[in-house]
């Protein structure tokens, strides 16, 4: 399974014929420093993520809501997250052929686009509703879904790079 | 005192050419290691970032350290393990990068504003527990530590990459004797 599913190849090549692509693809030093931004970000968006879904689990801190957690940790999540979508483009832009006909880069993709949807509106919903509004068992599931989705799009990127 | 011939002794042990050589277990390894910067670092960071007073500010300290502590050293253990397998793996070669030594230079400095920040301002974390920003002292321990740890990943990410390496000659003096390549005189030497 890959993008190629798509059919996607005309754009895949019109990125791949772009100066932003060939400058970054033969620069010595542009994709290394892009893909240390990206491995920064991907700290805070863990921690961002982690904290809320530790809470859900019932692992997390306790002085505050459910929902007080939820709403701090927003701000760095989104924050991060656009560094890593910004970023992660970049690094497309440099080699987007391989990626096309790449299964790990396919499957984060996959859970790039359940994660955020997920985050956005169950487990969003789920963390501002509050403790006592929603089944323990619930809350937890929220969180193993999250736990998965984000895992997949991390695994799924470190994959890449070991693949062909 | 050079640690060469041990490395080189190690690379030659047949669990460094094995994990070495395999197909599965080094990119698991090294998976692991990676993705464990987000439970390791994520919860170092918003550690870090409640001791600026930028997020978290009504959380207690001490609430933030016993919920999220156990974790954060959880993760941690799991880092020094594999990143000790992925030394083991490629030891003469690390041992001679630029950017290892860079990241093991940061490391140790991370680890003396971590006991700094513990045998001082944190000793008396009672008086200021609930301050939504910490004093100085904790916040300047907050902000090395970030700025530490961003060095040590992208120090660790750059190992993976040649520009600096030994075998890559020639290199500008500095790098050599920072990255103690064993370098032969230039002309021959006569």
């Amino acid at each position: 399974m890959n993008l190629s599913m798509l059919n996607l190849l005309p754009f895949i090549e019109w990125v791949a014929a772009s100066p932003l692509s060939k400058a970054i693809s033969t620069s010595t030093w542009a994709f290394a420093v892009i893909e240390s931004i990206h491995l920064l970000a991907l700290s805070v968006i863990g921690g961002a993520v982690l904290i809320v879904d530790l809470k859900l689990l019932g692992y997390g801190i306790r002085t505050q809501t459910l929902a007080e957690v939820a709403r701090d940790a927003q701000k760095w999540f989104l924050s991060s997250w656009a560094v890593m979508i910004v970023t992660g483009l970049l690094l497309f832009w440099s080699e987007p052929q391989k990626l096309y006909y790449s299964t790990p880069f396919a499957v984060k993709m996959i859970c790039l686009l359940l994660g955020t949807i997920f985050a956005l509106t169950v487990r969003r919903r789920v963390t501002l509703a509050g403790e006592g509004r929603v089944p323990p068992m619930v809350m937890k599931l929220v969180a193993l879904v999250s736990l998965a989705l984000w895992f997949g799009v991390g695994a799924g990127g470190r994959w890449i790079g070991f693949s062909g | 005192m050079s640690l060469l011939p041990f490395c080189q002794w190690l690379a030659d042990t047949s669990g460094s050419i094995a994990l070495h050589e395999s197909l599965f277990m080094y990119p698991l390894v090294e998976s692991a290691h990676v993705l464990t910067l987000c439970l390791f670092l994520g919860m170092a960071i918003m550690f870090d970032l409640r001791l600026l007073g930028l997020t978290l500010t009504r959380v207690p300290i001490t609430e933030i350290k016993s919920r999220l502590g156990p974790w954060m050293v959880a993760g941690f253990c799991v880092m020094v393990i594999t990143g000790a397998l992925l030394f083991y793996a490629i030891p003469v070669r690390s041992y001679q990068s630029l950017w290892f030594r860079l990241k093991v230079i940061a490391l140790i400095l991370a680890g003396l504003n971590a006991f700094v920040f513990h045998a001082g301002i944190d000793r008396r974390v009672a008086e200021w527990d609930l301050a939504p920003t910490p004093p100085p002292a904790a916040r300047r321990a907050g902000a090395t530590s970030l700025i530490l740890w961003a060095v040590i990943v992208v120090a660790g990410r750059m190992i993976a990459y040649n520009w600096f390496d030994c075998d890559k000659q020639p290199q500008p003096r500095v790098v050599n004797v920072f990255a103690g390549c064993v370098v032969p005189p230039a002309g021959g030497g006569r």
